[in-house]
């Protein structure tokens, strides 16, 4: 049963150091608040999920939080690299990180293996790839006509936590726009943690691709207004470009960034305060002119 | 730019769009393949339908997404799915005609490299990997590639198979849907897979391009067809109309 709480006793409650966190959102509705909690708290040893890294991981990757990651694609998009995740794989810094890498459809199918309670699922996919040899996949052969197609483990993360636009009292979520694979991932999950822009009385069900998640596959709910920068939140917010393109000079040298999270994030009680200093573009050029 | 009035990668792009035919269903990666996408549907093919992999349907953004998943895109959506409905009802069940990628490496068998440049282990570089590629070049009944004709891009074998072409030996594509990878765009020319061993060859170079220094910039021995074409230069309304894509977008995503 969703509970309503504040953030930072979500992910304090909800986020030990070492479990198996995912947190969702393709592209719109990435729940960069938690993320940042996630790094105020100083968490350790988590194994990342995520479709797509995005600037999300690359900031709690950067500071050292995560072991592992799983992914599909670990690009800036639309810009580059994501430095801080390069640098992890590429020369262990801040130390060594373990990957698992898929393809997109392949961690779709992982997850609504994993939503619908199956030890795994099946797609047509990975064909020809060298991914084969580095990954969790396995051909089977179809038990009605011996075709083979292939295997992929179900994903179940210990904590999925997502954004979405609204909740109403009751603790239903609503979310439209390009939701991605939010729902898979919080139905995969133990333990679900939702960010959302609003709390409203009755959800507001006229966006396109509206998705409900009800009340009892929640486990906790904190309001955050534009919780989702610079990512956005279709309806509330529009996604800042200018913050993406910005990340790569923020990122690509290791101090650059850890001033800039520190700035940002940990001297900052809450994503109010990093909202604030956003608006105020000087202090960007201060972080990265000094 | 010099003196013919365009530059290389505005002749890439325009030949590629040329290559999109009205009414097909397109599915499209970010970067060069949207422009070109995008462009062939302002231009001679205003039905194409554009699929793009955050689950956008039918997608006609008046201004080039950074993202995949801009809001531009949901707002001109025809409709929006779910990430796992775009790839299992809509690219594994067959019903996108061409697939658009493009590649850090491609290789004389048109397989493509996104994930890592040196070995898997230790890489030199890590790139950003697979994302929705190896299914696109799997399922897409055909696909077309773009990318930029770089000596360190057209490389005899790739570092790694991301996504596969006509495979390491060009032994062909049995156990896939669709026919691959049947032109590669660069802002040089055009190459093709021959028939017989599926091997790129190149059937085309732009105005003003020397097939030597095409050679040049690819790292095995280039094949060139005997009826070697040269691609008509962009017309006045492709350029306007592509210069004019690209301005509303940088006004846009400056602010």
């Amino acid at each position: 049963m969703a509970e309503f709480a504040s953030l930072r006793d979500a992910v304090s409650d909800l986020v030990p150091d070492g479990v198996s966190v995912a947190m969702e959102g393709f592209t719109h509705l990435i729940p960069f608040a938690a993320g940042h909690e996630l790094i105020r708290q100083g968490k350790r040893d988590l194994t990342l999920i995520r479709m797509t890294p995005d600037v999300i991981y690359d900031q709690i990757i950067g500071m050292g939080c995560a072991r592992r990651l799983v992914f599909s694609w670990g690009g800036n998009p639309g810009v580059g690299s994501l430095h801080r995740f390069r640098d992890a794989v590429q020369n262990g810094n801040p130390h060594p990180l373990e990957i698992e890498e898929h393809s997109h459809a392949g961690m779709t199918v992982r997850y609504t293996a994993g939503a619908s309670g199956l030890p795994f699922g099946v797609l047509r996919g990975y064909t020809g790839s060298d991914l084969v040899d580095h990954t969790s996949v396995a051909p089977i052969a179809c038990p009605f006509t011996g075709e083979e197609v292939a295997a992929v483990p179900a994903l179940n993360p210990d904590v999925t936590i997502i954004h979405a636009q609204q909740a109403d009292r009751a603790g239903n979520i609503g979310m439209w726009g390009i939701t991605g694979v939010q729902k898979e991932a919080a139905l995969a999950a133990k333990t679900v943690i939702v960010t959302v822009e609003e709390i409203v009385d009755e959800l507001d069900r006229s966006g396109p691709n509206h998705v409900v998640l009800p009340h009892w596959t929640v486990t906790a709910i904190a309001e955050v207004p534009r919780g989702s920068h610079p990512s956005y939140s279709l309806g509330y917010s529009k996604r800042d470009n200018r913050f993406y393109t910005d990340w790569d000079r923020i990122s690509r040298d290791p101090e650059t960034f850890r001033k800039w999270v520190e700035v940002y994030i940990l001297d900052q009680d809450d994503f109010g305060g990093y909202l604030s200093l956003v608006e105020d573009g000087s202090v960007l050029e201060e972080v990265l002119g000094g | 730019m010099a003196d013919s009035g365009y530059t290389s990668d505005e002749m890439m792009t325009v030949t590629a769009a040329r290559h999109l035919r009205d009414g097909q269903v397109c599915f499209v990666g970010i970067g060069l393949p949207s422009e070109a996408a995008n462009l062939a549907r302002l231009s001679h093919a205003p039905n194409v339908v554009l699929i793009y992999e955050s689950g956008t349907i039918g997608t006609t953004p008046d201004i080039l997404p950074l993202s995949i998943g801009d809001g531009e895109l949901a707002e001109t959506a025809d409709f929006v799915v779910s990430v796992p409905e775009v790839f299992a009802y809509w690219l594994q069940a067959g019903r996108v005609d061409v697939g658009f990628l493009s590649a850090a490496q491609i290789d004389r068998y048109g397989n493509l490299n996104t994930t890592v440049i040196g070995a898997y282990e230790r890489p030199d570089v890590r790139l950003p990997g697979a994302g929705g590629a190896p299914e696109i070049a799997s399922s897409a009944q055909e696909v077309i590639v773009m990318l930029r004709h770089r000596r360190r891009a057209f490389v005899p074998e790739v570092d790694f198979v991301t996504s596969v072409g006509f495979g390491r030996s060009g032994e062909g594509r049995d156990g896939h849907r669709g026919a691959g990878p049947t032109v590669v765009i660069t802002d040089l020319g055009v190459l093709e897979p021959d028939p017989e061993t599926h091997e790129l060859r190149l059937v085309a170079v732009h105005p003003g391009v020397e097939v030597d220094r095409v050679r040049a910039e690819t790292g095995w021995d280039l094949v060139v067809a005997d009826d070697l074409r040269v691609t008509s230069p962009p017309a006045p309304d492709e350029l306007a109309m592509l210069r004019e894509l690209k301005a509303r977008t940088e006004a846009a995503h400056a602010g």
